[in-house]
C-alpha cells in the first residue's frame, strides 16, 4: 500500500502510480499488484481509487453529450456523422425531422453532405455507434460561426464548475458559444474582433487546463484583451 | 569468446590496452563517440496542429516527422477487425532525405520497416479498447543517417501518447553493432555501412520488455547477449528524453523527488486495515 507520487503530478504511460491493493480509476490499469497510467495526465489519490485526469484523450461518446458534428455520407434512411470519435455516428429520418415518417423525403433537402449540425446523442447501439437526434432546443444544422477544435479531454475545464467559466466568456464577449463535448467549438459573435479573443481565452485555457484558479486568470485575461482591442 | 579475447574488455570504459604496441590507448568511434553514447538526441511533441497527436525527433542527424491519427474509422471497412483497434504505420523517405535522390514510391524496405514498426509498438498499445477502428501512425524521415528505424519508434512512441491513446508504457529503441570487433551503441550512417553487425532493439522500460530484436551481419553469442544488454541501456537513456519531451509540451517542472504522497491518509484505518487483511 503506497503511492508513488503526490496528488496531480504529471504522469506518462506506464509510471506506476501505486503498489498495493486499491480499486483502479481511469486510465489506469493492474497488473500484479501494481496500478499503471496509460495516459498521460495529472495522477489524483482518493482513500479508495486511484486515477489519472488525462490531459490529451480522444472523444469517447456517452448517452446525452452534445455533439458538433459533420456530415459525410448517406445512407438508406439515415446520415452518417463524423464526430471525431472512433466510430462514425448516425441518425435516421425520424431524429431529424418532427413530423411523421413518409418514405418521400428527399434527404439531401433536409441535410446535405458537408452540412455541420449541432445534435444529442441518444443512443448507443449494440456495436457502440453513437445514434444521434436534432430535435430539441438548441440543436439542429448550423448555419453561421465557425468552428475550432480543442482536446475532448479539456472540454470540462472550459465549461466550469457549473457553467462558470463559459458562462464569464460568453459575457466578456458577447459571442453565442456552443460547446460539442468532443472538442468541437461554435462561435458566432457581433464581430471578427470579438470572436478572435473567444480563440484566444480558448487557446489559454487549454494549454493551462492542468493548472488552479483558472477562471480567475481567465478573466483577468480577458479584460487585458478587451483594454487592448480598445 | 575464445576466438576474440578483445572484445571483452570493450565493453569497459577504461582505456584498452592494444596487444601489440602494449600502448595505452583510449578506442574511440569515427564520429569522436565511446562506444556506449549515443548520439545527441532531441524530441519535440506536438509539432503539427492537424495531427491527433505528434513529434519530431534529430537522433545525431537523423531528422524524422511523426503523426498520429485516430483512433477513426477504418478505411477499407473489410479489413477493421471486430475485436480489436488495427494499428498501421507508414515509414516514409523523403526523396531529399538521403544524398542520391531517393524516389519517393515505397520501396521493399519501407514496407519492412512498417511493419516492424507496428509490431514494436502493438505490444504497448491497448488496441482491444477500440474495436473497429484503425490508429494510423506517419512516419517522415526528412534526414537519415543510420537508425532510422530505432527513431522513428522513438518518435511514434512519443506521438502515440500526445494522441491520447492509452498505452502500457512507452517504446524506446536502440540500435547495437559491431565495428572493428567491438560492440557500440546507437550506430550511425558510417558504421551501419562499415560495421560488422546491427541489432535494433526496441524496448519498454517499465515493463521491462523486448518489443524488436532484428539483426544483420554476426555476432557471437556471447556478444549478442551483451549487445542486448548495452541496446536496453540505451533505450533506457532513450526513454529519459521522452519523457522530457512529453512533459515540455505542459510546460511543468515540477520536482519529482518529492515525497510520494502517505497512503492511506493519516485517518483512524478502517478499510485499510480490511484490505491488507486477506494479504
Amino acid at each position: 500500500m503506497s503511492a508513488n507520487f503526490q496528488d496531480r503530478d504529471l504522469v506518462i504511460p506506464g509510471d506506476v502510480v501505486f503498489e498495493g491493493r486499491i480499486r483502479t480509476g481511469e486510465n489506469t490499469y493492474r497488473q500484479q499488484d501494481q496500478v499503471y497510467a496509460t495516459r498521460l495526465g495529472l495522477v489524483n489519490y482518493s482513500p479508495d481509487n486511484v486515477n489519472v485526469v488525462a490531459l490529451s484523450a480522444g472523444y469517447t461518446p456517452l448517452v446525452g453529450d452534445v455533439v458538433i458534428g459533420e456530415v459525410v455520407d448517406i445512407d438508406l434512411g439515415e446520415w452518417k456523422i463524423g464526430i471525431g470519435a472512433q466510430t462514425e455516428a448516425v441518425m435516421g429520418i425520424p431524429d431529424a425531422v418532427d413530423r411523421p415518417f413518409r418514405t418521400d423525403y428527399i434527404m439531401t433537402r433536409i441535410l446535405d453532405i458537408g452540412d455541420t449540425l449541432v445534435a444529442k446523442i441518444v443512443d448507443l447501439d449494440r456495436r457502440r455507434t453513437p445514434i444521434l437526434s436534432i430535435l430539441g432546443p438548441g440543436l439542429g444544422k448550423v448555419y453561421d460561426g465557425f468552428i475550432m477544435r480543442i482536446t475532448p479531454s479539456k472540454i470540462p475545464r472550459l465549461i466550469g464548475k457549473k457553467g462558470s467559466m463559459i458562462n464569464m466568456i460568453i459575457r466578456e464577449t458577447g459571442c453565442r458559444i456552443v460547446i460539442g463535448q468532443n472538442g468541437r467549438i461554435l462561435i458566432s459573435g457581433p464581430n471578427r474582433e470579438r470572436e478572435e479573443m473567444v480563440v484566444k481565452v480558448v487557446t489559454k485555457i487549454e494549454l493551462e487546463a492542468h493548472t488552479s484558479g483558472l477562471t480567475n486568470r481567465t478573466q483577468e485575461y480577458l479584460r487585458q484583451l478587451k483594454e487592448r482591442s480598445q | 569468446m575464445s576466438k576474440k579475447p578483445t572484445t571483452k574488455k570493450t565493453t569497459a570504459r577504461k582505456p584498452v590496452r592494444s596487444k601489440k604496441s602494449q600502448k595505452v590507448i583510449s578506442w574511440k568511434r569515427a564520429d569522436g563517440r565511446l562506444f556506449d553514447e549515443l548520439r545527441p538526441l532531441k524530441i519535440e511533441s506536438g509539432v503539427l496542429p492537424n495531427a491527433d497527436g505528434s513529434a519530431y525527433i534529430e537522433m545525431g542527424r537523423n531528422k524524422i516527422l511523426c503523426g498520429v491519427f485516430g483512433p477513426r474509422e477504418m478505411h477499407p471497412k473489410h479489413q477493421a477487425k471486430p475485436n480489436e483497434a488495427v494499428l498501421r504505420c507508414r515509414y516514409h523517405m523523403a526523396p531529399f532525405s538521403v544524398d542520391p535522390r531517393r524516389s519517393p514510391a515505397p520501396s521493399r524496405r519501407d514496407q519492412e520497416i512498417s511493419m516492424v514498426m507496428r509490431s514494436a509498438l502493438e505490444p504497448a498499445v491497448f488496441l482491444e479498447r477500440y474495436p473497429r477502428a484503425s490508429i494510423d501512425v506517419y512516419i517522415e524521415v526528412l534526414e537519415a543517417d543510420g537508425g532510422t528505424r530505432c527513431a522513428s519508434i522513438n518518435a511514434a512512441a512519443v506521438a502515440l501518447v500526445d494522441a491520447g491513446i492509452p498505452m502500457k508504457d512507452l517504446v524506446a529503441a536502440c540500435a547495437v553493432g559491431k565495428i572493428e570487433d567491438k560492440l557500440i551503441v546507437d550506430l550511425g550512417d558510417y558504421e551501419d555501412k562499415k560495421g560488422q553487425s546491427d541489432m535494433p532493439v526496441a524496448y519498454m522500460p517499465k515493463l521491462n520488455k523486448v518489443t524488436l530484436l532484428q539483426m544483420d551481419g554476426n555476432m557471437s553469442a556471447e556478444e549478442n547477449e551483451k549487445a542486448l544488454n548495452l541496446a536496453i541501456e540505451g533505450c533506457k537513456k532513450v526513454y529519459e528524453v521522452q519523457r522530457e519531451a512529453l512533459k515540455k509540451k505542459y510546460g511543468i517542472d515540477q520536482p519529482q523527488d518529492r515525497p510520494p504522497k502517505e497512503f492511506p491518509p493519516e485517518e483512524p484505518a478502517e478499510e485499510p486495515q480490511n484490505e491488507e487483511g486477506p494479504e
